[in-house]
């Protein structure tokens, strides 16, 4: 799209950095949060942080949808994966560690463990191959979650069941915002998440809790503009939601998949790696759906795994309370080819998209 | 180099263009001639929309229209900023 391309011109760059440094001079320290793994990356792919005044500082919050599964639901996938289903899942979560091994490990071992683009190809696979049992691993935010819904709704065929982990951002938002230590000025909420559920969901926190939240898009100009005009509401001193990706995040959101959601799944309380039990915070296959879930069909519950490997940051990393350089592990014993954490498997994980910017410099 | 990126992100809607629609499915163009097929059953998409596609599913359509006017309000703002 031609329109990406503009959305990443210098000048009108350099003229909003000058901005903010305009608005960033009238105050103390500023500390906004994102929550989103693609912020990350455009973050410090483009060296953002290098642009802006030292006294503001954009920190990465839970925004990775592989780092916060559980432990004990990725024991789960192995679990099946081992009794001879066949597991299909995200590329990312792969080599993400379980209490004791990865998928990749018990792949391995022999398992029969599929990397697909999306839960339509497990679709197609479990038609293709009858004779087999496929368990999809239903990882992902609100970007990802109507996708299983479109297929749980078709009917997938019968020797298909999900492993549904999907977690919701807003509640993890309202939990880093009560970190009262974390002190968040502002938030730049998630473009993407944002498509489907719209702009409503972020009013809780300038009404609430008095903290600027802009909804804003993934190319530089919109992470810049993002924190331009959550500078700006700070300095007029009056926290309001703003929608800065416009040309994605309708004020409603994606009615139909909200819908969709809203029939195949009910919100329930849930762990999250690094941040505990969030309250409505994960999707669950409601009663009349429950024949696709995986963990009734295969009797495979795990209550407890190990969500932090000894000596990973991790649960530090998530919440931005440090940077993934301040593990002493980064790029020593941890690295992407023997990740520690699940920070530094995912392309989305705070620490993995730290590596790739160090390797590129 | 963004489009690389993007399909290894999971989380990245990469935008597409769509070239044809039938029923639930439709093949978009990701530009440099990579088209895929992508289910469309979460929006009203028409062929010539620009998408965006998140790991095989169109999840929204974009609005060429306000990204001409987000471009044109950003000018303004700091127009105005520099009087
Ligand atoms: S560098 Fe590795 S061990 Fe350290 S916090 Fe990141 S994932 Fe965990």
């Amino acid at each position: 799209m031609v329109e990406s391309l503009r959305f990443r011109d210098a000048t009108l760059a350099k003229r909003v950095v000058e901005k903010i440094r305009r608005f960033a001079s009238k105050q103390e320290t500023v500390k906004i949060c994102h929550v989103c793994g693609t912020h990350e990356w455009t973050i410090t792919h483009f060296g953002l942080r290098s642009l802006l005044p030292s006294n503001v500082e954009v920190i990465a919050g839970p925004g990775c949808p592989v780092c916060i599964v559980p432990a004990s639901e990725f024991d789960e996938a192995i679990q099946l994966a081992l009794k001879g289903k066949v597991v299909a899942c995200f590329g990312d979560v792969l080599r993400v560690p379980g209490s004791k091994m990865s998928l990749l490990d018990a792949k391995a071992e022999g398992a029969d463990v599929r990397v697909v683009y999306g839960v339509g190809d497990a679709v197609k696979m479990a038609r293709r191959e009858k004779d087999k049992e496929f368990v999809f691993f239903a990882v992902g935010f609100e970007t990802t979650a109507p996708s299983t819904a479109v297929e749980i709704v078709k009917k997938p065929p019968e020797n298909l069941s999900f492993l549904v982990c999907h977690r919701l951002i807003p509640p993890a938002m309202k939990v880093l915002v009560e970190m009262k230590d974390l002190s968040l000025n502002g938030f730049v909420a998630p473009g993407h998440v944002s498509t489907i559920i719209g702009v409503k969901p972020y009013r809780v926190f300038p009404e609430v809790y008095g903290m600027p939240t802009v909804v804003a898009g993934f190319e530089p100009l919109d992470v810049l503009f993002g924190v331009y005009m959550i500078l700006k509401q700070l300095s007029e001193g009056k926290p309001r939601l703003e929608n800065e990706y416009v040309r994605a995040v309708r004020q409603e959101g994606n009615v139909k998949a909200q819908e969709l959601m809203k029939k195949i799944f009910e919100v329930v309380d849930d762990n999250w790696r690094g941040l505990g039990v969030i309250p409505s915070s994960t999707f669950k296959l409601r009663k009349e759906y429950e024949t696709f879930d995986a963990q009734l069909k295969h009797g495979v519950k795990v209550e407890e795994g190990v969500d932090i490997q000894p000596g990973c940051k991790c649960h530090l990393v998530i919440i931005g309370k440090i940077k993934p350089t301040e593990c002493p592990l980064f790029m020593k014993a941890c690295t992407p080819q023997k990740p520690v954490g699940a920070c530094m498997v995912s392309n989305e994980g705070t620490c993995r998209i730290w590596t790739k910017v160090s390797q590129q410099i | 180099m963004l489009v690389h990126v993007s399909v290894i992100l999971m989380c990245l809607a990469i935008p597409a263009k769509v070239v044809n629609i039938k029923g639930d499915g439709a093949r978009v163009d990701f530009g440099e001639g990579v088209l895929r097929e992508v289910n469309v059953m979460l929006v009203d998409a028409k062929v010539g929309d620009y998408v965006l596609v998140h790991a095989g599913y169109v999840i929204q359509v974009l609005s060429e229209e306000e990204a001409l006017e987000t471009l044109r309000l950003w000018n303004e703002i700091l127009d105005a900023a520099e009087a």
